[in-house]
């Protein structure tokens, strides 16, 4: 990754390379991360404690798992669907995993074009990484749904440990809390960027305080592939598990 | 010897970043309500503490009442004992300490002490003071909810935290309490990544890590500790709020309350109070850092002498930082746990007394052969090293799983926390204050209300919490507002709980003292000047005290040597500032 200077002062200048570099870099003054400007340092940190939040509900879900005495009851069971007279385990999810993976890639390729300044696809995919996240929101709502009809309560289910309803509400509905809030910023960022708001002679606003820069776009993306990677581990963990 | 010789001659490094645009005030109610100025934010989050703290100061003194003198106060039920229990615990350790030296000290010190304009993202900065506020506020709507605030004591384990026989579990209070513990985390969360982001990327020309103050260096790792372990917390408080609303059994077990068998089961108390403790022993350090830091640097500046082992006592600070991620089961001992757990837990415990020991001896080596002024900011950490010894002492007890066992639960425990991160982090917040409040206002705080308040904090201190570890080791178990007639309790034990509720409602009055004195200065106290301390650090180097919206003036400073450059054989004076370039230069730059 090439530097990132906020307004170049410090390009040009010959730094060294591996453990020296890293060294030098926390010996020296100004900046410990020299590419990284602060807005990116703050959301690589906040995503830090945030896995931290993730972190300790999947183990308080795992304590729950192993310490109950009653049957788990079996996710690839639970989660399947009737289709066309054939039970198909986890197909449900199996088709959200697809489409929140796509919409990293979505994601990735339009910090890309962001960084070529390319306004027009660089919004067409955020919009589409929206589209994408806001499918997922809305199949996890269908999940939901089917899952309560079933007659699964955070109190209780049908099947076994009460403890099963509890987690997954809990996890899935704070995963999804973080995709929507996510959907929401993708929106605002797709606008300003449509507007022209990072280019430099773009208007001042949220999220726009400092002089334009369409590193937005990368910082936006840092966070969506963020709850993207979580993702995987709630599918690992609880689905596959 | 650590880098203190001036490196004018070698060149500055250039500006890596530009001049953080700042947001300009337009009114009153943006230059001192909605203000995005770290300073004014800072002000504002020790306001508020100091506030909420004399709250839980009152309900200190209601319980020692109760204690002193069973069966005098009519109004002080079971029932409320536990509620302001509970509440001082909460109070003093979160609302008070943590805001405090996070959002107070670390708001008002970072940006000056590395010389930054500002914290890096003010409006987020500003948003974290108002959520903190609102966090408090949900915190005192307890007081007034049908039932009133939780009972459940300031760990709040459950099961019993939410159970209707609990003071407040019935009612709202152990929800507004837990709700008030999420405001806070998502609060402290936007002000901590902006401490953290400044220390580590908004710094000015020169400043490198290893020439910053200590101050910085504690408030600085308290704040990544803290963005870690209030995950823990908040995870807890969550799973605890949806058991309590929603009815899930994630730390219900099956159990039978007022002979009906309850909906809950097969959930895990324990679970529970893992998740405190992860949250709950760094918790200790979080308040701790930074009160290390500071007083090396009082010590420092008012010994007028540099600090002994610099670089072991930043790397002694990051390493009681991470140890304290791996001891939270020490907490735990008489919970059930597998044997090799403890040991596990007790191991790692008493290695934290390495680098904190080396710490302590570098306070007494700085202060050996120094010009030790007794000013009162000296006179304070004094009193600190002393405390801290104390409660550090009695922590080996508690650390080694056989002697925690019968010593746990009694008020040898209440002693113990209470000198090591009550007293002794609080006479420190009492020295910072007395030793910046002339920068923040430009008078000086009067020295005789501060020596009255110093000499009875401090032996009014020792008078309340000696004694108690005597009533411990006789077996006086903790949160039992009254003993009755019980053998074992000797007849000692409660003339000796007279003696203390006495002292501590000295203490606590000693306390206005302060106060008054904070108000009284701010109008009638001497003319402090710009660096009344004569000291090195970029703080006191502002072109105008108190310093302006944006800190510097025109230009922010060089820093060209570390915070330590006190008595400095061949120097002009005995103190050389961080941004003095040295002889050869003074006066070019």
């Amino acid at each position: 990754m090439a530097e990132t200077p906020l307004d170049g002062t410090a390009t040009g200048q010959s730094r060294p390379v591996g453990l020296h570099g890293v060294a030098a870099d926390w010996a020296s003054d100004q900046r410990a991360f020299k590419s990284v400007s602060w807005g990116k340092a703050m959301m690589w940190i906040f995503l830090l404690s945030d896995t931290f939040i993730f972190g300790c509900f999947l183990l308080a879900y795992m304590t729950a798992r192993m310490s109950t005495t009653v049957p788990w009851p079996n996710a690839s069971e639970v989660f399947a669907l009737h289709i066309g007279g054939v039970e198909m385990p986890l197909i449900l999810i199996a088709i959200m995993t697809f489409v929140l993976i796509s919409s990293s890639g979505s994601m990735a390729m339009a910090v890309n074009f962001a960084y070529r300044r390319n306004r027009r696809a660089t919004v067409t995919l955020l919009l589409l990484t929206a589209f994408l996240g806001a499918t997922f929101v809305g199949m996890q709502a269908f999940e939901w749904t089917k899952l309560i009809t079933e007659g699964v309560r955070p109190w209780g289910n049908p099947w076994g440990a009460a403890q099963f309803g509890s987690s997954f509400f809990m996890i899935t509905g704070f995963h999804g809390t973080h995709v929507t809030f996510g959907v929401i910023f993708l929106l605002i960022v797709a606008r300003k960027v449509w507007r022209g708001d990072y280019d430099d002679d773009g208007a001042r606003g949220f999220f726009t305080s400092r002089r334009g820069d369409y590193e937005q776009v990368e910082i936006m993306g840092l966070y969506w592939h963020f709850v993207d990677l979580v993702w995987v581990f709630i599918f690992a963990f609880f689905y596959l598990w | 010897m650590v880098d203190a010789t001036p490196h004018a001659e070698q060149g500055v490094p250039p500006a890596e970043t530009p001049e953080l645009e700042l947001y300009h005030p337009k009114g009153w109610w943006t230059t001192y309500v909605f203000s995005q100025d770290a300073k004014v934010i800072a002000i504002q989050y020790s306001g508020t503490a100091l506030a909420i703290g004399l709250v839980a100061l009152v309900l200190s003194w209601l319980m020692r009442l109760q204690l002193g003198f069973p069966g005098t106060f009519d109004f002080i039920t079971p029932e409320a004992y536990y509620q302001f229990m509970t509440m001082h615990g909460m109070i003093m350790v979160i609302y008070l300490l943590t805001a405090l030296f996070l959002g107070g000290f670390g708001n008002y010190l970072i940006p000056l002490m590395v010389g930054a304009r500002d914290m890096v993202f003010p409006y987020v900065n500003m948003l974290s003071y108002w959520i903190y506020l609102l966090a408090v506020l949900v915190l005192v709507a307890s007081f007034f909810a049908p039932g009133g605030p939780t009972g459940a004591g300031w760990t709040l384990y459950p099961p019993q935290a939410i159970l209707s026989g609990t003071p407040g579990g019935q009612g709202a209070g152990i929800i507004l309490m837990l709700v008030s513990l999420i405001l806070f985390i998502i609060g402290f969360t936007m002000g901590g990544l902006n401490y953290v982001v400044t220390v580590v990327q908004g710094r000015t020309r020169g400043m490198t890590l290893m020439r910053m103050p200590l101050t910085v260096w504690g408030i600085f790792t308290a704040t990544v500790m803290a963005l870690l372990a209030f995950p823990a917390l908040f995870v807890a408080c969550v799973m605890m709020l949806f058991d309590r609303l929603l009815g899930t059994s994630f730390f219900m077990p099956a159990l039978v309350e007022m002979g009906q068998l309850m909906s809950y089961g097969g959930g895990s108390p324990i679970l529970f109070q893992h998740l405190f403790w992860f949250f709950g022993h760094p918790e200790v350090y979080i308040v701790a850092l930074p009160a290390f830091g500071i007083v090396s640097d009082l010590i420092s500046t008012h010994a007028r002498k540099n600090i002994f082992g610099y670089r072991m006592m930043v790397w002694a600070i990051i390493i009681i930082g991470a140890l304290s991620f791996v001891v939270w089961a020490h907490h735990m001992y008489v919970s059930g746990m597998h044997p090799w757990f403890g040991f596990f837990f007790a191991t790692t415990t008493l290695i934290i007394a390495i680098p904190t020991a080396i710490k302590v001896y570098n306070w007494v080596l700085t202060l050996w052969r120094g010009d030790i002024h007794l000013t009162l900011p000296m006179l304070f950490s004094l009193a600190f090293i002393v405390t801290f010894v104390n409660g550090g002492l009695t922590g080996l007890f508690l650390g080694n799983v056989v002697v925690d066992v019968p010593l746990s639960d009694t008020m040898f425990v209440v002693a113990h926390f209470h000198m090591v991160m009550g007293v002794a982090p609080v006479l420190v917040v009492f020295g910072a204050i007395y030793h910046w409040y002339p920068k923040i206002t430009g008078r000086m705080l009067n020295e005789a209300m501060g020596q009255f308040h110093f000499w009875v904090t401090f032996v009014g201190a020792y008078a309340i919490f000696f004694p108690m570890h005597y009533v411990g080791l006789v077996g006086v178990p903790r949160r039992y507002p009254e003993l009755g007639d019980v053998a074992f309790v000797a007849d000692s034990v409660h003339s000796l709980n007279a003696f203390i509720t006495i002292a501590a409602l000295i203490v606590g009055f000693a306390q206005m003292v302060f106060l008054f004195n904070l108000v009284w200065s701010l109008r009638y106290g001497r003319e402090a000047g710009g660096n009344p301390w004569r000291a090195t650090s970029l703080e006191w180097q502002t072109p105008t005290t108190p310093p302006p919206h944006g800190n510097w003036g025109a230009a922010r400073p060089i820093v060209y040597r570390w915070a330590y450059d006190y008595s400095v054989p061949g120097a002009p004076e005995d103190f050389i500032a961080q941004n003095d370039p040295g002889p050869q230069h003074r006066g070019a730059v």
